[in-house]
């Protein structure tokens, strides 16, 4: 059983306790400890269960590529699924829950699925569940989804907040290593700006664990020194906790740092992510342990070698009392005299090697270790969920049992893998070791930057250096390579390094050699998603041979881990099964992040309120004073309608079209486009932008105009005021702002750059107040000021001048049909005015309308809407807006394309008025039935319906809508579909439905 | 995360600053043009594996249009010009060539 | 073919799965096929399957220059659902929604379809009314969807924050049969099939050229030598245009990359897939137990297949606006997807200027779903020369100005 051990631990503080809560249960730590450490110090050697088979698990390895040990962790609005025991700092208070078993992690019923996995192979289920059609819907689905997943879902009310740093660094160093700190030493000297990262909470890597001596002192004295160095330099930034989560395009990077992890509800963000933007990039990664594939592989008890070294060195954590490891290479020696220091028993190391002669094997025969030579592990034995011992039979044979030893822990090593991740996302290369068996980075296919140089170096082990002084030396080697790519000249020095030597490894694949079928089934490649040997050379059996489709038909290397720890195992098997060297099945890609990152991070503080930018006309806090009932509008928030206490949206509609057309209403419409066109060949420009004729307009006169895209269709609607000779104030939609000033832009930058024409958007420059209804002279006259009279003003004309004392420009424009003013202020002087007007509107009873007032107001006058009449495919034509078209320019935008056949057909669909029968109102977004169906079966159709209101002012249901042959057919009752099937009639009217002869509007 | 610098105001500008406007040097055809060159002009695009003359506007930054060239495989950019041009300038072809000996326009 | 069910595996088992055979051939390519499909994703599969079903034409060989199915057949969010609002639309993607509920039955090989709905949000009053004439017109196509309320929306996904601060929930276009599938195992059972049907399935095999003969098609140069053919089908997706090219025309298409993420796996908390279109993003909970999000498309020209992280962010900050639970979720994974996108931002299947030669390409952000549909219909005109599903579809449309545009519908990648 595992235990503290009563001495060691060096990252450990025994003098600080900590306790924690697992599954409910108190248990103690100390400060330093990871959760995986201090769950093994309280003996509690399962800690989840696997994805499929619900095996019992233990912890593996000891940091970011755990498969087994995720817990849930915390509670409420911070409980986090998934988290891994491994990384998780250990802090007082905190609590974690095992996953993936019900009732418990002790006895978990779909651990029935275990007794079962000969039935449920690597793709087991795109075989079965198939009939019949309605079980796989209603039985076989709900319950393989009911069993996915791990965790428990997270909650919402998260209170923890992340934020974004954005940095520009010559020079990031991913990896705190000692190849890490080798760089940053080297560039150090150099006045590049330098940025270090690492993942855990403490700097130096493996190297004070597997006890190597650097210029002559231990590597823990060498990291000290070198740290004290780096936190001189005034050109490098250290972080911790800050792990290089991924390489993109053109040097940047991004890393995760975990600023309270290890102390929620600290002050500050919890995580950050770091935006970095990088001159060079080099990535001291390490390398990371793989298991050895034997049968039993996956029990609990069954660790890394490297893992099990560190629980004893780091933590003073005995994960066994009799330990037995097995190996095909030398660092795995280490962990037994790691063991064997610690007071506890090596019951025998086991190498499938033939031979094990080199210093470390020596050292271990020296200490009194039995080392088997050409041995292997055949099965293990477990007494309830305890490891009692295990089988040892010959790596050459079938596995015939020799012996049996008895221990309570196994530590495995089949040998190292570089951590090419972050070199593989931006597309740097591999090439396969036959010393090494490993992949590592190819240096002559390394990731390109914009200039099509390289970017991304790796150093140390990361790039296959396996001896420390050769760690050391490629690290310099890296750093200075990337300094001169940045222009700064540097030197690579070699610091001696001892204590590294190691013999030859063996590959070893499956263990022993000669494995049954039976065994391969028992061999764990995937310990999370339960892929085992025998289902990778099912899969290559069943011709899933790239190794694309062994991946995704076993799930290999799909699990939280993403592969780190099977990836090359299960690549090994199926290039064995499919008897080609590995590096020609080749690997699958590596995808960011290295290891998961948190969402909230990624969206930063960029949530809640200050997900987008609110824009606010100057009187929306009178708006919302006063009953305003919000819409979206783009970014802007306009009022829907003004509802007074107890009055429904329509009853408050229904009052302010009332009000405004029997006397006196106000529209903010300040979010209305307003763009600047000036210059001497602004008139050309319009010309070129709208459909009409806009350089004849004289100044003081407002036109109607029409923009189409080059496509011809329809974008945007608006009056334009020219103000002066060179000088026009266009007006678009409220949405199309940005959109008509960017399209304008382009035009003028990229095709007619020799114009002389100079745009500016003045939208948020000025308040604009729509002052409507009989009253509305009276009430400009009222306010005083310039001359609004009919002679002075006439419709569709404006003016500057003052009214209220206040500096305006005034158009007399109408979108309702009643006689109307547009009040353009300052900004600044928005509500001012506004205010003056409802304080002078008393008297008439003025009423505030919002934007559904608005559309009804329009829809009864028979004024088309951009977005309700148009949807991006309709043509001005469409809209029978022939007359804003003009026959005498030679071109505008949008012009050749209308001439197209299909836009040129006589068969499109043109606007019409709809009138139901029975005065209903129409659905929004039916359509015109026509006879019959077509050749895929669908019922024929010919029209729509575009907008559709019940208009107070009328007291019924009104309508528009594009229809086939419409303006031809006026009389003529049509039936529109409803969703349930039904049908309703409509007759088809001229679309203006309201004082038809302007009466009310040109008084 | 692409950069470009821009040719205007000279910024290194990411990608979050720019906004991609497709294929460049596009010539336009009006009114009185055939069918043929109008549907080129207006959908048929080069949309190479290889080098792409492209329009980017730095709208986060001066709001200019401004043009590149860039391989849509590597993502090696060969350099950022004016928009206000009809062809790349001779020291960007030189820089494609140096590479692509065999690229056209 | 040794046919899949739970008996054939419980034999198996007794045998340590000795028995199982190849699920598809390895063949060497002969010298001439009736039939050439270029591409071995889900389009071309499902193009060389219904060629033989539906057409008795299975001298066929599929062409892939990588693993078939290892291009955006593999490398999508699973999503199938047929509520378009434009007829031809509607008609070819409801097809292969129907074609995707008895395709493990057709097939004999689970393609893990499960119709648990796919909503699409409504956070605009515009967007709104968008739905609402959406589900007018699915009426009348054949395509069964509703508009929801919000209170319904809540109660099919508990996770949603109906009252967003900045856009709320107005309610939601619903189509309950429609959902997700197994993508790859999409592409593998129709190779399956069409390997069954005698078809090569030629992987690891690059075209290098397009021979013609008096301007009609005689077959193709490839890395493993000429193979000669009467007709040609082009089914490439994202490298459509290099394709074209050899064979001497261009077409209306780019490709972009799109970008998708998925979560670490967590017990069923979402029920049905989500589209929030108005904040660019859509969501929903595979069978592992990630949730697999998508976001928008890079806007500029790119084949390199990686992810990027400007949308990623943006999408991740809207989905937390509505699903407030996933700030406690971490990202596993990302990844971009080329996607080949037309002047309309709607497919191409059509016949083209070189005789013999056809291309299905187009598909955007659109793909995975469409591919039984699109392969009923490509394999049809291909055989017969006219097709109703892939009639509107034409190259000609975009002279023509007669675009398929579903932009009303669908404002995001899907």
């Amino acid at each position: 059983m595992s235990t503290r051990l009563s001495t060691g631990g060096r990252l450990i503080d025994r003098a600080k306790p900590v306790s924690f809560q697992f599954n409910g249960r108190k248990m103690q730590g100390f400060q330093g400890d990871n959760l995986a450490a201090a769950l093994l110090a309280n003996g509690q050697v399962v800690m989840g269960r696997s994805f499929k088979y619900h095996r019992p698990r233990g912890v593996v390895a000891s940091g970011a590529e755990e498969p087994n040990a995720l817990v849930g962790l915390g509670e409420g609005g911070r409980f986090e699924p998934n988290q891994r025991a491994t990384t998780t700092e250990l802090f007082d208070g905190l609590t974690a829950i095992s996953q993936n078993h019900w009732p418990s992690l002790d006895f978990d019923v779909g651990a029935v699925n275990s007794s079962l996995s000969r039935f449920l192979p690597a793709g087991f289920y795109y075989k079965t569940f198939i009939h019949p059609r309605a079980a796989w819907k209603h039985l076989f689905e709900p319950f393989i989804r009911k069993s996915a997943g791990l965790g428990k879902p997270s909650n919402p009310g998260d209170p923890d907040t992340y934020e974004h740093a954005y940095v520009h660094v010559d020079l990031l160093i991913v990896g705190g290593g000692i190849a890490g700190l080798q760089a940053a030493l080297t560039a150090a000297k150099t006045d590049a700006k330098v940025l270090l990262l690492e993942q855990e909470a403490h700097w130096g890597g493996r190297a004070p664990v597997d006890g190597a001596e650097i210029d002559g002192v231990a590597a823990e004295e060498w990291i000290k020194n070198a740290l004290q160095t780096l936190e001189a330099a005034p050109n490098v930034t250290l972080r911790k906790r800050c792990m290089g989560s991924g390489v993109y395009d053109h040097g940047y990077a991004l890393a995760y740092e975990r600023c309270t992890d290890h102390m929620p509800g600290a002050a500050g963000p919890r995580h950050r992510l770091w935006r970095i933007r990088a001159g060079q990039i080099i990535t001291a990664t390490g390398a990371l342990e793989r298991p050895l594939s034997f049968s039993g592989n996956d029990r609990p008890g069954v660790m890394l070698a490297s893992a099990l070294r560190d629980y004893i060195v780091n933590y003073g954590v005995s994960p066994g009392d009799r330990v037995v490891v097995v190996t095909n290479n030398d660092d795995a020696y280490r962990t037994a005299l790691a063991v064997k220091d610690s007071g506890l028993t090596v019951a025998c190391i086991i190498d499938a090697r033939a031979s094990a002669d080199g210093p470390l094997p020596q050292a271990c025969r020296d200490a009194g270790i039995r080392v088997e030579t050409g041995k292997a592990i055949a099965g293990v034995g477990m007494k309830g969920k305890a490891l009692k011992f295990v089988d040892i039979c010959a790596q050459a044979g079938e596995g015939s049992v020799l012996e049996t030893v008895g221990c309570d822990a196994v530590a495995m090593s089949g040998g190292w893998s570089p951590v090419v991740h972050l070199w593989s996302h931006c597309g740097g290369k591999l090439l396969w070791s036959e010393d090494n068996f490993h992949f590592y980075p190819d240096v002559t296919r390394f990731p390109t930057d914009h200039k099509g140089a390289q970017y991304v170096r790796t150093a140390g082990i990361a790039s296959g250096a396996m001896l420390t002084h050769e760690v050391l030396g490629n690290a310099s080697e890296s750093a200075v390579a990337a300094l001169e790519q940045l222009g700064h000249s540097a030197e690579a020095w070699r610091p001696s390094a001892t204590g590294s030597e190691e013999g030859a490894m063996a590959p070893v694949w499956v263990m022993p050699q000669g494995a049954s079928k039976a065994k391969k089934s028992k061999m764990w490649l995937d310990f999370q998603n339960d892929v085992k040997v025998s289902d990778v050379e099912l899969a290559a059996q069943e011709g899933y041979q790239s190794v694309e489709h062994t991946k995704r038909y076993t799930t290999l290397g799909m699990a939280t881990d993403q592969g780190k720890l099977s990836n090359i195992n299960g690549l090994a098997v199926l290039s064995g099964a499919l008897n080609q060297p590995i590096p020609q099945t080749g690997t699958t890609t590596f995808r960011p992040p290295y290891t998961p990152i948190s969402m909230g991070v990624i969206a930063g503080p960029g949530t809640g309120k200050t997900f987008q930018p609110l824009r606010k006309t100057p009187m929306h806090g009178w708006h919302e004073a006063n009953g305003a009932d919000w819409e979206p509008v783009g970014q802007w928030r306009r009022p829907y309608c003004y509802t007074k206490s107890g009055e429904s949206r329509e009853a408050a509609v229904s009052r302010e079209i009332r009000n405004t057309r029997d006397s006196l209403g106000l529209l903010d419409a300040s979010t209305l486009g307003k763009i600047l066109v000036t210059g001497p060949d602004a008139g050309k420009f319009l010309d070129m932008l709208y459909t009409n004729m806009m350089s004849t307009l004289k100044p003081g006169k407002c036109r109607y105009g029409l923009m189409c895209n080059e496509n011809g269709f329809l974008m945007d609607d608006g009056v334009v005021a020219r103000l002066d000779e060179n000088s026009f104030l266009v007006h678009t939609t409220s949405g199309g702002a940005d959109h008509m000033h960017a399209h304008m832009e382009d035009w003028l930058q990229c095709e007619w750059w020799d114009w002389k024409v100079y745009t500016a958007n003045l939208t948020e420059q000025y308040a604009q107040i729509a002052v409507v209804g009989p009253n509305a002279r009276k009430l400009l006259e009222k306010l005083g000021g310039m001359d609004v009279s009919k002679e002075a003003m006439a419709f569709m004309e404006h003016a500057d001048g003052e009214l209220a004392e206040l500096p305006v420009r005034v158009y007399r424009i109408s979108f309702s049909g009643e006689l109307s003013y547009e009040i353009a202020v300052p900004a600044n002087r928005g509500l001012e005015l506004w205010e003056k007007i409802v304080e002078a509107g008393a008297e008439w009873n003025i009423t505030p309308y919002g934007t559904e007032a608005l559309h009804v107001m329009r829809a009864e006058k028979g004024f088309i809407m951009i977005g309700d009449e148009t949807d991006g495919t309709v043509i001005p034509q469409d809209l029978n807006l022939s007359w804003a078209i003009s026959k005498k320019k030679e071109d505008f935008l949008g012009k050749r394309a209308q001439a197209r056949s299909h836009m040129a057909s006589a068969e499109r669909w043109k606007l019409v008025g709809l009138e139901t029968i029975d005065g209903s109102v129409l659905p929004d977004g039916a359509y015109a039935l026509a006879e019959g169906t077509n050749e895929n079966g669908q019922r024929n159709t010919q029209g729509r319906v575009t907008s559709t209101y019940h208009s107070p002012t009328l007291g019924r249901g009104i309508a528009m809508g594009l229809v086939l042959h419409g303006p031809d057919r006026m009389g003529e009752v049509l039936k529109f579909n409803k969703v349930d099937g039904s049908a309703v009639e409509a007759k088809i009217v001229d679309p203006v439905f309201y004082d038809k002869d302007g009466e009310k509007q040109n008084v | 995360m692409l950069k470009f610098t821009c040719p205007y105001c000279g910024i290194e500008a990411s990608e979050t600053e720019l906004a991609a406007g497709g294929e460049a040097h596009l010539k336009r055809y009006g009114p009185g043009s055939s069918e043929q060159d109008f549907e080129g002009y207006l959908f048929l695009r080069k949309n190479p594996k290889g080098v792409h003359l492209e329009r980017w506007r730095h709208v986060m930054g001066c709001g200019k249009w401004f043009l590149a060239a860039r391989h849509t495989a590597t993502l090696e950019v060969f350099g950022t010009y004016s928009a206000q041009t009809h062809e790349p300038p001779a020291e960007i072809i030189e820089n494609i060539r140096a590479k692509f000996p065999e690229w056209q326009a | 073919m040794r046919r899949y069910s739970a008996f054939a595996i419980a034999r198996e088992a007794l045998r340590y799965h000795t028995g199982w055979g190849r699920a598809w051939g390895a063949p060497a390519p002969k010298k001439h096929y009736d039939v050439v499909i270029v591409g071995a994703g889900g389009h071309g599969l499902a193009t060389a399957y219904y060629l033989g079903k539906n057409h008795g034409i299975t001298d066929v060989a599929i062409i892939e220059k990588g693993w078939l199915g290892g291009g955006n057949t593999g490398r999508n969010t699973t999503i199938i659902r047929s509520n378009y609002l434009q007829d031809p639309s509607a008609a070819i993607y409801e097809k292969a929604r129907s074609l995707y509920e008895t395709m493990s039955q057709d097939l004999n090989y689970n393609v893990m379809f499960s119709p648990r709905g796919v909503m699409m949000l409504a956070q605009t009053e515009h967007e709104k009314r968008g739905y609402l004439r959406t589900a007018h017109a699915n009426a009348l196509q054949g395509v069964k969807t509703e508009f929801i309320t919000p209170d319904r929306v809540r109660e099919i996904a508990p996770i949603i924050n109906i009252d967003g601060p900045r856009y709320p929930v107005l309610g939601a276009l619903w189509q309950a049969r429609a959902g997700t599938a197994r993508h790859d195992a999409v592409a593998w059972g129709y190779a399956r099939a069409c390997s069954d049907m005698g078809m090569d399935i030629i992987q690891t095999c690059e075209v290098t050229g397009v021979t013609r003969e008096g301007g009609k098609v005689t077959g193709v140069e490839t890395s493993k030598g000429h193979i000669g053919c009467n007709k040609l089908g082009i089914v490439v997706a994202g490298h459509s245009g290099q394709l074209a090219e050899m064979a001497g025309f261009r077409l209306p298409i780019e490709a972009v990359a799109l970008q998708a993420y998925v979560s670490e796996p967590i017990k069923p908390a979402l029920d049905c897939v989500i589209m929030a279109n108005t904040v660019h993003g859509y969501l929903s909970q595979s069978d592992k137990g990630e949730m697999v999000i998508g976001g928008g498309a890079d806007n500029h020209n790119n084949f390199t297949q990686r992810g990027s992280f400007s949308h990623i962010e943006e999408t991740t900050r809207a989905l937390i606006e509505t699903f407030p639970m996933l700030s406690r979720l971490k990202m596993l994974r990302q990844w971009g997807g080329i996607v080949d996108m037309t002047g309309d931002r709607s497919p191409i299947l059509s016949k083209t200027p070189v005789d013999g030669i056809f291309i299905n390409c187009g598909w955007g952000t659109g793909g995975f779903k469409a591919i039984p549909g699109s392969g009923w219909g490509f394999a049809e005109l291909m055989a017969k020369g006219h097709s109703p599903l892939t009639e509107a579809f034409g190259l000609e449309r975009f002279r023509e100005g007669r675009f398929i545009d579903e932009s009303v519908a669908a404002g995001v990648a899907h």
